[in-house]
């Protein structure tokens, strides 16, 4: 399974990398990253078939994830990739603007790993 | 006539070796005498008149004068102690503005300590695991496998670290930020400055408008090294000359929702014997009538309670007297405002 992250907190990808070791070791998931938002889009429409999830955060310089998950849901239908939404604020507001523009998860920040793992093994 | 000169007449009368002509005429020259002896009195009793009007006018005007001086000893007393209690009000207005400017951090401080936190936290749990992994390896006699385990746990203490000192750095900053000034200048790294509170007035900006977004983009001179200055007091002109261009193209927005792209700008430079920071966003500009007012104690375009007017007028002074540089700004109605901090080294 494919997924990209996207978080302007570029220390991410370490903390993924060492989190999903075994996983990334046993070819279970593979993982993509961007740093903003404007990057996810150019990825998606570069590699759309690739990426089967998107964990994104919300509160990004430039584009935000809200904006970001508006485009995915807009322009990439087919196939629609799950978007899983991640904030550090977690609020009513976010989960409820996150909710109707059609995110299919909501995790607030500090993430729970072994949550978000099972998340993910559930998908896949 | 004066009773002298009438015996002097009486007398000449009576002596007959005078002709009648000549008693005449001396009768007639005292007579002149007299009248005139008269008019010198007359004379001489205005002027005694005259110089007692006078002492009695200047009696008064010595008493008027005494009042006056006294009065003008009182009005200054009282303009002094105005004076010292408009200085302690400005002394608490200072004060004020810069817990106001850092009220209106708090969110972004939050954010910023909580995502090096969450670092922290995540990256401590996760050598724990690959210590556990590194033992089960060990045991299993997989040597070269447990060094590399040990080189990812080492990686992780590493991140603990950086993102340990990213929240004390950011601690320190607000503490600082918040104290008086000392006036002390000390060698500070100007871009790392600048961008500490390009971030926290962004996060905290996001925090209280969710609707809010801009791309930050940053170029920072890695030449400058570390400057001579008073970081508190020039952290606060950064802070506010970052606060105003976000809320410049947070208007913009509002009045131009679509194709909008609300862009700040932080850069540095070195240029001979100064530094360069400016701050430039492509918000709504200043109107060429706001133009020469900015710089004025008190005068903001903004809606009341959301701006002091302050800010501004003090960075100029910290910049202007406090190190003797230099506060610009370029602008142009609807289009873009700069600011440049321009400070001798």
């Amino acid at each position: 399974m494919k997924i990209l992250v996207v978080d302007d907190e570029k220390d991410v990808q370490v903390l993924f990398e060492q989190r999903f070791r075994k996983e990334i070791r046993n070819k279970e998931m593979e993982f993509a990253f961007a740093y903003s938002g404007e990057d996810a889009l150019k990825y998606l429409n570069d590699l759309s078939h690739e990426a089967v999830l998107i964990l994104s955060d919300i509160n990004m310089p430039g584009m935000s994830g809200l904006e970001l998950l508006r485009h995915i849901k807009e322009k990439h239908k087919e196939p629609p990739p799950l978007v899983m939404m991640i904030t550090a604020y977690g609020d009513a507001d976010n989960y409820n603007t996150a909710m109707k523009l059609g995110a299919d998860d909501f995790l607030t920040k500090p993430l729970e790993f072994s949550l978000l793992k099972e998340k993910l093994k559930a998908i896949h | 006539m004066n009773k002298h000169l009438q015996n002097i007449v009486n007398i000449i009368q009576q002596d007959e070796s005078i002709t009648a002509e000549q008693k005449n005429a001396i009768t007639k020259s005292l007579k002149d005498a007299d009248k005139e002896l008269e008019i010198t009195s007359f004379k001489l009793d205005r002027t005694e008149k005259v110089k007692r009007t006078t002492a009695i006018l200047l009696e008064e005007t010595i008493q008027e004068l005494e009042l006056k001086r006294k009065a003008i000893e009182e009005t200054n007393t009282a303009l002094q102690k105005t004076l010292d209690e408009l200085k302690a009000t400005q002394a608490q207005l200072i004060q004020s503005e810069k817990m106001a400017s850092l009220g209106e951090l708090t969110a972004g401080i939050a954010h910023e300590i909580q995502n090096p936190l969450n670092f922290v936290n995540n990256f401590s749990e996760v050598s724990n695991e690959l210590l556990e992994e590194m033992t089960e390896q060990l045991e299993k006699g997989n040597t070269n496998e447990a060094k590399a385990i040990a080189n990812e746990v080492k990686m992780s203490l590493e991140k603990i670290n950086l993102h340990g000192k990213r929240a004390d750095g950011i601690v320190k900053s607000m503490l600082q930020h918040s104290r008086i000034s000392n006036n002390k200048k000390e060698p500070t790294d100007i871009n790392v400055l600048a961008d500490e509170y390009l971030r926290l007035a962004y996060h905290g900006l996001r925090a209280k408008d969710k609707s809010f977004n801009a791309a930050l983009k940053t170029d920072y001179d890695e030449n400058i090294g570390l400057i001579k200055i008073i970081s508190q007091d020039i952290g606060r002109v950064i802070l506010n000359l970052i606060t105003n261009a976000f809320y410049a193209v947070m208007e913009k927005k509002k009045l131009q929702p679509e194709g909008y792209e609300p862009t700040v700008t932080v850069s540095t430079k070195k240029i001979d014997n100064k530094i360069i920071v400016n701050v430039k966003d492509n918000g709504t500009g200043i109107p060429q009538r706001a133009l020469d007012k900015i710089f004025q104690p008190f005068f903001t375009t903004k809606p009341t309670g959301q701006g002091t007017g302050l800010g501004l007028s003090l960075s100029y002074d910290i910049v202007t007297k406090g190190h003797g540089g230099e506060l610009k700004v370029e602008t142009k109605e609807g289009e873009y405002t700069g600011f440049s901090v321009i400070l001798p080294v």
